[in-house]
C-alpha cells in the first residue's frame, strides 16, 4: 500500500501562519490501541484522499476525560477538559472531527459550559459531508452484495441522535444492510461504555459483548461495522468468541477506504 | 333529616379532597427537599415535550400492546371524570343526573362513557392477566415482590370496580334506561336486576362509586400511580440536552480554574471556599436535585428501563427501575422522618447509598442511556447512578480497583492506559 500518511499537527500549522479545515481528534483508542490505530489510519487516508486539510494535535492531545466523568471523578475531568480546552482554544480551533463517540460526546456536549464551544462532528457524519460535497467518492465493487450490519455506539446514537450518517455511508457501498432486532433508538450497548472497558464487569450470567454478538448472529453478516474503537473492542472479542472466522467487525471508516482500495 | 344526603356527601368529598390536598404538600415539600436545578430554559420545547410524550403518550406506543391498552385506560380515565362532575353536583345539592337537562347530547354523552368504561374494563383485565398469568418478564423482576406487586393489581383491582359500579348504577337507574338513550352498554346488564330493589342497588352503587373515587384518589400518594398526576410536570421538567451530556458540577469547576490559574496566591484564603459544597455527589436523597426526586414519584414501575437495561439483561445486580424505587422508598422514609419530628429531619443511620442501592448496583451500569431512552415519560435513572458514583470516588474513594488505575493513568500521561503521551502520534509511523 502507498502508505505514506500526511498527517501535519497544530503546531506545523501554527508555524506557517494558516489554519486547517478541520482538527482531527485521535483520541487515546485511536493513539495507542492497536485495533483502533488501524481505524485512526483509514480515516487519515480517506482525508488525504479528499484533500482535507486537517491537523491532529499530535503529543498536545490528551484524554477528554470522558472514563474518569463517568466513573464519577469529575475532578479529573474537569482538569483534563479545562487543559484541553486551554490548548485548542490557543489553537483558535474552531472545528473537530473525531472517530471515538465518547470524544465527541464529550467534546461536543459537555466542553461548551467549560469554555470550549466548538463544532463537533463523529467521522461517519464528516465523510458523509465529503461525499455530499463530492470531495471523495465510493467505489462499492468490494462490499457489492455484503451482508452488513451496523452496531450502534450508545454516544453516537441514543446519546446524540446520529443514527443515519453511518448507515448511509455504509448503503452507498452497494452492500446490503441489515439491521439486528436491537437497533437505533433500541441498539443494545456493547459492555464498554461508562468506563466499563476498563475493568471486569460485575458478576452476572453473561457478558454484554457476548449477548450483543449472538444478537448480531441472528442476522448472519458478514461484517459487524461501528463507529466506535470500544464498540469494536467489544464486538472483536465477541466474535471471537462466538463467530471465530465467520465475522469480520470493522469501522465505517474502514470499510470506505477498503472500497477506495486505500 | 331532608339533607341528611348532602351534608354527608359534602363532608365525604371535602374530607377526600382535603386528606389528598394535604398528602400532595407534603409530596411537594419532600421534592423540594432536592437540590436546585435550573430548568427556566426551553420553555416551548418542554411545553411540546409534555404534549407529545404525556398527553400524546408517544413513547408508550412504541409496545404497541401495552401502548395500545394503556391509551384506552387513559383517555377512559380522562373522559370518565366528566362524569364525575355530574355525580359531585348531584351529591351535593340532591339532584339526579343534572346534565341530562341537556337533552339528547346526554344520551351521547353518557353513551361514550358506557363505551370506554367497557373498553378500560376489558384493558384492565388484559392487565391483570399480563401480570398475573402471563407473567410478563418485566413485572417477575426481584424488585417486584411484596408491596409493588400487590400495589399493581390492587390499582388494577380498584379500576375493575370503579367501571363495574358506574355500569351497575346506569343499569338500575330505572328511569335513565326508559329513556333508552345512551344506555348502550347497561341496557344489557338491566334485565339482570329485574325483580330486585332496583332503586336501593341504583343508590347503593352510585354511593360506593364515589366514594371508591375518593378512596382511589387518596390511594394515590401511597402508590406507583402517581404517574398520572406526576407525568405531565415529570415530561415538562425533563432532561432538553442531548442524552449525552451529564452536568458539569460548578464547585469543582471554581476549583480547577482556581487551581489553573497562575495569578491567584496558593496561600490565601478566598472567599470561593463558601462554594465549595458539603458533598460531592450524592449518597441520600437530599444530595440529588429535585427533578431526580420527582422522577422517582413519577416512576410507575413498568420496567420498561430494566428490560432495555444490558447490565439487567446480562444477570446483573443493576435494574434502573430498582435504583428509582429505592430513591422514592428513602424519600417517604426522609419525610415521614420529619413529620415525626416536628419538621426536621433527625438522622437515622440510613441513607440511599449501602442501605437501599449497593456499590455493586451502580458500578454495573455501562451508561448507555438505554433506560433513559425506555422510559415512556422522561425520567433518568442514569443521572442518579452517575451523581452516586461521584459521591463513591469523590468523597469515598471507593472505585473499583482498576478504576483508579485508569484514573491515575489519566492524572499521569493523559491516557486511560500507562502509555506516554509523548508517543500520541507514534500510529503515523506504524
Amino acid at each position: 500500500m502507498s502508505d505514506v500518511l500526511k498527517v501535519p499537527t497544530m503546531a506545523e500549522f501554527m508555524a506557517t501562519g494558516k489554519q486547517p479545515e478541520v482538527l482531527f481528534w485521535v483520541g487515546c483508542a485511536g493513539s495507542f490501541d492497536d485495533r483502533a490505530r488501524k481505524i485512526t489510519k483509514a480515516f487519515v487516508r480517506l482525508l488525504n484522499k479528499a484533500k482535507v486539510d486537517f491537523a491532529v494535535l499530535g503529543t498536545e492531545e490528551s484524554c477528554t476525560g470522558d472514563p474518569a466523568k463517568r466513573s464519577g471523578n469529575e475532578f479529573l475531568f474537569q482538569m483534563q477538559a479545562v487543559t484541553n480546552i486551554e490548548v485548542l482554544n490557543a489553537y483558535e480551533v474552531k472545528k473537530i472531527v473525531t472517530a471515538c463517540p465518547h470524544c465527541f460526546n464529550t467534546l461536543k456536549n459537555e466542553y461548551p459550559s467549560l469554555g470550549g464551544d466548538y463544532a463537533v462532528m463523529h467521522h461517519t457524519q464528516f465523510l458523509k459531508s465529503l461525499l455530499e460535497e463530492g470531495r471523495l467518492s465510493i467505489e462499492g465493487g468490494k462490499f457489492k452484495g455484503k451482508r452488513i450490519t451496523f452496531h450502534d455506539p450508545c454516544y453516537l446514537g441514543r446519546a446524540n441522535d446520529v443514527y443515519e450518517a453511518p448507515r448511509d455511508l455504509i448503503q452507498k457501498l452497494d452492500a446490503e444492510l441489515v439491521e439486528m432486532k436491537n437497533c437505533r433508538k433500541k441498539g443494545l450497548c456493547c459492555g464498554a461504555g461508562g468506563a466499563q472497558m476498563f475493568k471486569d464487569a460485575e458478576k452476572g450470567d453473561k457478558e454484554i459483548n457476548i449477548e450483543r454478538t449472538e444478537q448480531a448472529m441472528e442476522v448472519t453478516p458478514e461484517i459487524i461495522a461501528t463507529g466506535c474503537p470500544f464498540c469494536n473492542t467489544m464486538m472483536t472479542d465477541g466474535v471471537k468468541n462466538k463467530a471465530e472466522g465467520k465475522i469480520e467487525v470493522m469501522d465505517v471508516a474502514e470499510l470506505i477506504a477498503n472500497a477506495n482500495d486505500l | 333529616m331532608e339533607f341528611l344526603p348532602n351534608l354527608i356527601f359534602a363532608i365525604l368529598l371535602f374530607t377526600g379532597i382535603g386528606f389528598f390536598a394535604r398528602n400532595i404538600s407534603k409530596l411537594k415539600r419532600n421534592i423540594d427537599l432536592g437540590k436546585d436545578v435550573d430548568t427556566s430554559d426551553q420553555t416551548k420545547i418542554r411545553w411540546k415535550n409534555m404534549a407529545r410524550i404525556a398527553l400524546g403518550q408517544s413513547k408508550m406506543v412504541r409496545r404497541p400492546i401495552a401502548g395500545i391498552l394503556h391509551i384506552v385506560v387513559y383517555v377512559g380515565f380522562v373522559v370518565i371524570n366528566i362524569e364525575v362532575l355530574e355525580i359531585i353536583i348531584d351529591g351535593l345539592f340532591g339532584t339526579h343526573r343534572i346534565f341530562s337537562g341537556i337533552g339528547s347530547l346526554y344520551g351521547v354523552l353518557i353513551g361514550t362513557f358506557e363505551i370506554l368504561a367497557a373498553l378500560v374494563f376489558v384493558a384492565v383485565i388484559i392487565f391483570w392477566f399480563r401480570r398475573n398469568v402471563v407473567k410478563i418478564q418485566r413485572f417477575m423482576k426481584s424488585e417486584m415482590k411484596g408491596w409493588p406487586k400487590l400495589d399493581g393489581n390492587l390499582i388494577l383491582y380498584f379500576e375493575i370496580v370503579l367501571m363495574g359500579l358506574f355500569i351497575i348504577m346506569n343499569a338500575t337507574d330505572v328511569e335513565f334506561q326508559s329513556t333508552n338513550s345512551g344506555n348502550i352498554i347497561s341496557q344489557f346488564f338491566a334485565p339482570m336486576f329485574e325483580g330486585y330493589n332496583v332503586h336501593l342497588i341504583e343508590r347503593v352503587a352510585w354511593w360506593m362509586h364515589i366514594v371508591g373515587i375518593l378512596v382511589f384518589l387518596n390511594y394515590l400518594y401511597y402508590s406507583k400511580h402517581l404517574h398520572i398526576l406526576l407525568a405531565f410536570p415529570n415530561t415538562y421538567y425533563g432532561s432538553v440536552k442531548p442524552k449525552g451530556y451529564f452536568n458539569n458540577l460548578e464547585a469543582v469547576t471554581n476549583e480547577v480554574k482556581l487551581m489553573m490559574d497562575p495569578n491567584i496566591d496558593p496561600f490565601a484564603t478566598t472567599e470561593e471556599d463558601a462554594s465549595v459544597p458539603d458533598k460531592f455527589g450524592a449518597s441520600d436523597v437530599q444530595d440529588l436535585n429535585w427533578v431526580q426526586l420527582l422522577n422517582a414519584y413519577t416512576c410507575t414501575e413498568c420496567g420498561r428501563c430494566t428490560s432495555e437495561c444490558p447490565a439487567n439483561q446480562t444477570g446483573k445486580k443493576l435494574s434502573p427501575r430498582k435504583i428509582m424505587m429505592d430513591t422514592r422508598d428513602r424519600l417517604v422514609e426522609v419525610g415521614n422522618n420529619i413529620d415525626t419530628n416536628k419538621g426536621v429531619f433527625v438522622p437515622d443511620g440510613k441513607q440511599l447509598l449501602g442501605d437501599y442501592i449497593t456499590n455493586e448496583e451502580l458500578w454495573a451500569c455501562t451508561s448507555c442511556n438505554a433506560c433513559v431512552e425506555a422510559c415512556p415519560i422522561s425520567i433518568d435513572p442514569l443521572s442518579i447512578i452517575l451523581e452516586m458514583r461521584r459521591y463513591l470516588v469523590m468523597e469515598q474513594s471507593a472505585a473499583p480497583m482498576e478504576l483508579n488505575t485508569m484514573m491515575s493513568n489519566i492524572e499521569n500521561n493523559g491516557a486511560p492506559w500507562p502509555y506516554n503521551q509523548m508517543d500520541r502520534l507514534n500510529w503515523k509511523n506504524d
